[in-house]
């Protein structure tokens, strides 16, 4: 396979990335005359014609509202939606359905435990722990309840060489803590945080554990259950995905002892003018008609992933991240950022003398797509002493070509504009 | 690549470079704060306003080529101007901006910037210092943004 890849890539990924490309309509797309080298995909992934098949068949053929009805219409969209919920549980480890509720995307998940479990369980004198490499995703939330409640909002700082600072974070995490929320993958930097050690912590204190893993969920085989977190959130566009649904697992005795969420229709048990008693989970986080085929796509996009297997595209990943560190450090006028070591699928840079935003509008003219801005996480770039950065980000069908590409395009930016 | 010469022509690359007017002003009479939340790009604006004119103007601040030339090349083209003309200009440069269509008798050369009418995402760059002096020339203004 190697030789039949040469022309794109040097690296040796599991699978047959040329097809893989071409599983992607997307990829096909012609920019000024050239390919684009999409690497914006922290930000979204592109979608092979598996998902958008599956979502256009479901419109095709089983659309109906779900839950409800009595015709057999309604039972084929009922069990296609309930169908992905399982292939969900299964894709993270999940010991039952029930812990997994369907939500707009990563930050309606966090939202849906601030308001469910954060409104109804904390008062002043409570902590709340997050770390400074937060997306504002899993950092606003916790302002707001904080806010609310009158509980406190403190932060895990980071080290000298941009690691979670572990001896601060002992020092932090105590009696008075009643959540950790923490980051598993940065999306700045792309680096694994120590959710190991962390959980322990939290554990100790008594405190409960929620994982953003909007970032670590697509790049790596990722099990609720070896992670024993309590909550974990993540998007469905940013693994192959459609827009629009993401998951919540919850730990189904604690999502039984929550409130709702937002109320109406499908949540709901018994209801009078007075009052109304709850569904079952995970319905009962569930008000209104939910994103059926968003999550049909979503499911068609974890089999797909499965197909590719998780393990491999994470060690692809590293390899591909590794190579872009590599390529740039050629390049006096590189600075990159985060923790030497390399990360998985994100690398963050910038060019001496060019502002992010000069530098992705000259890359789009050279057919690149990357990402230029503070990437959600201001009190991150505070703390590198920036306003803004670029992101290449990377996934499971790009290549050393496309990387090739880059580093020949950063060049002439540089030489353009100094 | 021709867009992007259009865009970034030699007077931008240079302002950009060499901003004119860059730093504080200590005899500012006025002075406002431009902010872009897509970006975190800033920029400080002061002004020295007498009978009605602008005497002298200088901002600090970091953002892109795109802001940073439109603050600088702002700078040396409103001082000496009336308030009522640096509102006037204003007006005729959003326009552009937003347009295309220049006003060169009026516009000089504010024009190196009509360009961003072609990329949307980077109007609000070349706004930004526009906006941070309009607000700067209100009464009791305070921290601007390009949203």
């Amino acid at each position: 396979m190697t030789r039949e890849l040469a022309d794109i890539t040097h690296l040796e990924p599991a699978w047959d990335l040329k097809a893989v490309r071409r599983d992607f309509p997307l990829l096909e797309l012609q920019q000024d005359g050239r390919p684009l080298a999409y690497l914006d995909n922290a930000a979204t992934t592109q979608k092979p014609r598996q998902v958008i098949d599956a979502i256009s068949d479901y419109y095709r053929r089983d659309n109906a509202n779900v839950h409800r009805a009595i015709y057999r219409l309604g039972a084929r969209a009922t069990e296609a939606y309930e169908s992905a919920r399982r292939t969900v549980a299964s894709f993270i480890g999940a010991e039952t359905d029930k812990g997994i509720i369907f939500t707009r995307g990563a930050t309606e998940a966090i939202n849906l435990v601030a308001y469910s479990w954060g409104r109804h369980n904390l008062k002043p004198g409570d902590e709340i722990v997050v770390t400074l490499m937060e997306h504002h995703s899993n950092l606003i939330p916790w302002q707001l309840l904080a806010r609310d409640t009158g509980s406190t909002l403190r932060h895990i700082p980071l080290t000298p060489d941009f690691t979670l600072d572990l001896e601060a974070a002992r020092k932090i995490i105590g009696q008075q803590t009643k959540l950790v929320a923490l980051v598993h993958k940065s999306n700045v930097f792309g680096v694994e945080n120590p959710v190991a050690e962390i959980t322990n912590m939290a554990r100790d204190a008594g405190a409960l554990m929620l994982l953003d893993a909007a970032q670590s969920v697509p790049h790596m085989p990722v099990n609720v259950q070896q992670l024993d977190c309590d909550f974990l959130a993540f998007s469905g566009h940013k693994m192959l995905g459609p827009t629009g649904v993401g998951v919540l697992y919850g730990r189904p005795d604690l999502l039984d002892s929550m409130q709702p969420f937002q109320g109406g229709g499908e949540m709901i048990d018994r209801v009078t003018m007075e009052s109304a008693t709850w569904n079952d989970i995970p319905w009962k986080f569930e008000a209104g008609t939910p994103n059926i085929a968003q999550a049909v796509g979503l499911g068609a996009a974890m089999d797909y992933l499965t197909a590719v297997g998780m393990n491999n595209i994470h060690d692809y990943l590293g390899q591909l991240a590794g190579y872009t560190r590599e390529r740039l450090q050629e390049m006096d006028f590189i600075t990159l950022y985060g923790p030497p070591e390399s990360s998985s699928g994100i690398v963050t840079f910038n060019v001496d003398g060019i502002h992010p935003h000069d530098l992705a509008q000259f890359l789009d003219q050279e057919a690149i797509a990357v990402r230029a801005g503070h990437h959600c996480a201001q009190p991150l770039m505070d703390c590198l002493g920036v306003a803004a950065t670029t992101r290449a980000s990377m996934y499971i069908y790009n290549t050393t070509a496309e990387i090739d590409r880059l580093i020949e395009a950063l060049r002439k930016a540089h030489s353009f504009f100094n | 690549m021709n867009d992007l010469r259009d865009l970034y022509q030699q007077l931008i690359l240079d302002h950009n470079q060499n901003p004119r007017n860059f730093g504080t002003l200590e005899t500012a009479t006025h002075s406002a704060k431009g902010h872009n939340p897509l970006c975190g790009d800033h920029l400080d604006l002061y002004i020295e306003i007498e009978d009605d004119a602008i005497k002298d103007v200088r901002f600090v601040g970091t953002g892109c080529a795109i802001s940073k030339s439109s603050a600088s090349i702002m700078t040396t083209v409103i001082k000496g101007k009336t308030i009522a003309e640096a509102k006037e200009l204003f007006e005729k440069f959003q326009h552009m901006a937003t347009t295309g269509e220049i006003d060169s008798d009026a516009l000089g050369k504010l024009a190196a910037l009509a360009d961003v009418h072609k990329f949307p995402a980077r109007v609000k760059c070349a706004m930004l210092a526009w906006r941070t002096l309009t607000a700067g020339l209100e009464p009791g203004s305070e921290t601007t943004t390009t949203e």
